[in-house]
């Protein structure tokens, strides 16, 4: 009883932690940048307060919009809201946890692109399905290096399901492995392209020949386009949150704990996310943009990690 | 229940009559009942399992035909018996020959499933291939598409002798008794792959399919890709599961795991690359089938490596995903035929903004581009799901090479999945988004009548094996049970499916049930600071401005093309493996013509048999020479190879 309720609560509060925390990440990635070029930059609430404007604002659809274009930002923004609330952040053994497998986790990312891709086909217009094509086919590239980072992880945990895998890593004594290792950098390659940062997509620019995220967009306005910035956010802090659960377990509360493990665990994912995100706006500001047909290179690189991560496994499993 | 089988299949044969005659609202109210009657029979089947064997009075010379109705058979007789009555009720009219073939063809498939003798299964084969040929009109497709068939069936042929040779009959019970060992077996293995896999699609006999496929009016399309590439899969299944025994080495699995992968990236691929529908929908077909080979290739692994879960698991993802595909691609082509019909184009390129004329067919053909590019919480995400699961599971076979190939797999299928996606999306929004491109897509009707509920029904068959699976693996448990023993553990429950080990689960309902309250709640949320209804403004577009008047569409060159979409994607992966190449034609400074860019892109298989064709030519040519030659060095060689001939003999002769 006690562990079902803790399981209620700590899911409710995670609910609320990501979607309150979600544009404020975005906010600190674009403070500590500006800071880095020697701005000042803008207030670390800016974006909460654009969308709040965002909201209050009524949505101008183009001419020849279907329904897709009305539809379109709620399946997204739900899809990865969902994704963002199995992913486990200060607290173990959430209400949700036994859906949160890691394949699921990939589908829903990719239900949000699909909604982000039809909507950018929807009126036709040249931005819109030149972002949509390149979105999808950066998504062919990273889509085997997830895998078998997945393969990697469960081949460690013996599962699929993130919680579980969590506990296993954390309990299982798994130690330093160089196959995590590997496949840290190739998702945090990956993770890079999915959220078209830096050297796929430039997330400040609005220079209509270098963007794929933005072009989607380019037709959203008002309380849609509130939902696709929120969606990318979110985005952002799913990819952060996973990163920091898998390679960095400390400090989470187990399940059932009381509420001093929370705040606890709070703490340390608050320090882990922040700490990614600075590293995210160092790394940004320190590298270019790669030219749009040099991403296979880049993921290519990521493969091979991922596939070393695994043979390394198979080595060693074979030895034991 | 086999009586009314038999009876079913001799009304198939009966609607010859009607489709002779062209009486095509007879022809599509027969057809639908009679397929519908099947499938309540396949479904009847699964309920209640039994493996009674019913012998005609009517056979060949040496034995009586069999046929008989097993969990196996039940469940393709399913799949066609569904998508052949939606198929039956989009018939058009067209030449007698084509409405004749039709029933013909679907005899053929029904036959084959539910034979229980080698001749049978091989008469329903044959016939499905020679019904369909005939309806194939054009030419080169059709000489093509003979060759590969002659081709799988001999080899089909033989692999049958081989098997009966051992046992003395081709009743299916005399085959199981006596299963083939040592090289007999490789060679039955080796021959049904090829055979079968040719039938199949499986790369690299898959030449065949994005030709023919579209070649046909859109219900034998849509049957062709749905049910007949499944049809060859049963063949496989029956024959290499079945025939030859559960005793067999996991290395059986090999061939299908590396041919399916293969095939799922290549078709994959491929289909990003066409510019005609129907032809992006074989090769998705292709991809599809590639997957459903990789999931049987590893039950066949898991089986020889007495692993009963991942071997229940590799299965029932790969039989769920031969029903799911067979419902969205019947959908998908259906639509297709209709947008043709409609709209006189299959060209993408062509096409455009049909969702405002044409919306029931619109959001049809997005449940099936959607399941087809394997979302959630639609069917093919649950397929695939457990696909996937089964090759995240395939390192605990233990044997190295496995586990390579089983890597290699996973990564191929992987890109494949995402392509796939890529693709349905590029299809679907080309056709149904933006702008027409034409006055008479513009003008395109929505579909009605009786071919409403064709599409309507696959659709909402779709969504409901998307939301719940275990409704089919249900059915299924009768089919896992004829291999891996009656205590096989089902891969899911009524929540959603599970890969059997620690927690690894797709709990399908709450996950659907969990985004719709989201989706609601971030809906209500959005009116949290008012905002107001939508208004309608002309598209921004980066500022371009609005068309001018005589182009009342808006410049269809400014919407993204077939071949634009697929660039990305043919820079990015297409180069050294589908030869992918881009011409831009820019004309010289001064002159007012416009520049031309075109892309093309040419299948590996088709470049190997180019070069093979050129090696027969050179051979051909030299071997011409003997013919010009002198009665003086035609006698001389005569003697020579007399001699040399009475040598080897003499050679051989010698104790």
């Amino acid at each position: 009883m006690m562990l079902g309720l803790a399981a209620i609560v700590t899911q409710m509060m995670h609910l609320a932690l990501v979607l309150a925390m979600a544009p404020v990440l975005v906010g600190l990635v674009r403070l500590v940048k500006a800071r880095l070029m020697g701005r000042r930059g803008p207030a670390l609430l800016q974006p909460w307060r654009d969308l709040a404007k965002l909201l209050r604002k009524r949505p101008v659809l183009a001419d020849g919009a279907t329904e897709i274009s009305r539809a379109a930002p709620y399946v997204a923004c739900a899809a990865t809201l969902f994704a963002a609330v199995l992913v486990p952040g200060f607290a173990q053994g959430m209400l949700l946890a036994p859906l949160a497998d890691l394949l699921l986790l990939a589908g829903l990312l990719a239900l949000a692109r699909v909604a982000l891709a039809l909507a950018g086909m929807d009126v036709g217009t040249a931005f819109g399905g030149m972002g949509a094509a390149r979105e999808l086919s950066f998504s062919a590239c990273a889509e085997p290096v997830l895998l078998l980072c997945i393969l990697v992880l469960a081949m460690i945990a013996g599962t699929t399901n993130l919680d579980a895998m969590i506990v296993a890593f954390r309990e299982g004594g798994v130690g330093l492995r160089v196959s995590l290792a590997l496949i840290a950098v190739a998702l945090l390659a990956v993770g890079l392209v999915e959220n078209a940062r830096m050297p796929a997509d430039n997330p400040a620019t609005h220079l209509e020949l270098t963007m794929v995220h933005e072009a989607m967009i380019l037709e959203a306005s008002g309380r849609h386009l509130a939902l696709w910035e929120l969606q990318a956010a979110l985005k952002l802090l799913v990819w952060m949150a996973l990163l920091s659960a898998v390679f960095m377990p400390w400090g989470m509360a187990p399940a059932g704990a009381g509420p001093l493990a929370w705040l606890l665990g709070l703490v340390a994912w608050l320090g882990k996310i922040t700490a990614l995100a600075v590293a995210l706006a160092v790394f940004e500001s320190a590298i270019a943009k790669m030219r749009v047909f040099r991403i296979p290179e880049f993921l290519g690189v990521a493969l091979l990690l991922a596939a070393l991560a695994v043979a390394l496994l198979f080595v060693s499993t074979g030895l034991a | 229940m086999l009586t009314t089988l038999c009876l079913l299949l001799a009304a198939l044969l009966l609607l010859v009559l009607p489709a002779a005659l062209g009486l095509v609202r007879l022809l599509r109210l027969g057809g639908a009942l009679v397929m519908a009657g099947l499938a309540v029979l396949a479904v009847l089947a699964l309920l209640a399992p039994s493996a009674a064997v019913m012998a005609l009075p009517l056979g060949p010379p040496w034995a009586a035909a069999l046929v008989a109705l097993d969990p196996l058979s039940a469940w393709f007789l399913l799949l066609l018996g569904l998508t052949g009555a939606f198929a039956a009720l989009l018939i058009n009219p067209g030449p007698r020959h084509e409405m004749v073939c039709f029933p013909l063809f679907l005899f053929g498939m029904a036959l084959c499933i539910t034979a229980a003798d080698g001749f049978c299964l091989l008469l329903g084969f044959e016939a499905m291939s020679l019904a369909s040929w005939a309806i194939l009109h054009e030419r080169r497709a059709a000489r093509l598409y003979l060759m590969f068939a002659i081709f799988g069936g001999g080899c089909l042929m033989a692999a049958m002798g081989l098997l009966a040779a051992g046992a003395g009959s081709l009743g299916f019970a005399a085959l199981r008794a006596a299963p083939p060992e040592g090289f007999v077996a490789l060679a039955v293995l080796l021959l049904v792959t090829l055979g079968a896999g040719a039938k199949a699609g499986l790369a690299p006999l898959h030449l065949w399919l994005p030709l023919a496929h579209p070649a046909a009016p859109a219900h034998v399309s849509a049957l062709m890709s749905a049910v007949m590439v499944k049809v060859a899969l049963y063949v496989i299944l029956r024959m290499v599961f079945d025939l030859c025994g559960p005793a067999q080495a996991s290395f059986w699995g090999m061939p299908l795991l590396l041919m399916g992968a293969a095939s799922a990236l290549l078709g994959a691929l491929r289909a990003n690359l066409e510019n005609d529908t129907k032809a992006i929908l074989a090769c998705s077909t292709i991809e599809n089938v590639g997957m459903i080979a990789v999931g049987l290739g590893l039950a066949l692994m898991f089986r020889g490596a007495d692993m009963a879960v991942p071997a229940a698991l590799a299965l029932a993802g790969a039989l769920l995903h031969v029903m799911n595909h067979g419902l969205f691609k019947c959908l998908l082509f259906l639509g297709v035929g209709v947008v043709l019909e409609q709209a006189g184009q299959r060209r993408l390129d062509a096409l455009g903004g049909l969702l405002h004329n044409m919306p029931v067919l619109g959001w049809a053909m997005l449940v099936g581009a959607l399941s087809a590019a394997a979302v959630p919480p639609l069917s093919g995400f649950a397929s695939e799901w457990l696909l996937l699961q089964a090759l995240l599971g395939a390192w605990r076979t233990g044997d190295a090479l496995f586990q390579f190939a089983a890597l290699v797999a996973l990564a191929m299928v992987a890109m494949a999945v995402a392509l796939g996606a890529a693709a349905m999306l590029r299809l679907w929004g080309l056709v149904f988004l933006g702008r027409p491109r034409s006055p008479r897509v513009a003008g395109a009707e929505d579909v009605s009548g009786p071919g409403r509920a064709g599409l309507l029904l696959p659709a909402a068959l779709s969504l409901l094996l998307g939301a719940f699976p275990a409704l089919a693996l249900g059915l299924m448990q009768p089919v896992l049970a004829q291999w891996l023993g009656p205590a096989v553990a089902m891969p899911g429950g009524v929540l959603g499916l599970s890969a059997g080990d620690a927690g690894a689960r797709y709990m399908v309902l709450p996950a659907i049930l969990l985004l719709g309250v989201l989706a609601l709640v971030l809906w209500r949320g959005a009116q949290w600071r008012g905002g107001g209804g939508a208004t309608r403004a002309p598209a921004w577009d980066c500022g371009f401005i609005a068309p001018p008047v005589h182009l009342p569409f808006g410049n269809a060159a400014t919407q993204p093309s077939g071949e634009g979409f697929a660039q990305p994607i043919s820079r990015m992966l297409a180069g050294p493996l589908m030869a992918a190449r881009e011409n831009v034609a820019v004309p010289p400074p001064g002159s007012m013509a416009s520049a031309e860019y075109s892309a093309s892109s040419a299948d590996p298989t088709w470049r190997a048999l180019t070069t093979l064709r050129a090696a027969r030519h050179a051979v051909s040519n030299r071997v011409d020479r003997f013919r010009a030659l002198s009665v003086r060095h035609a006698l001389g060689l005569l003697f020579a190879t007399l001699v040399l001939l009475l040598a080897v003999l003499a050679g051989l002769e010698r104790p």
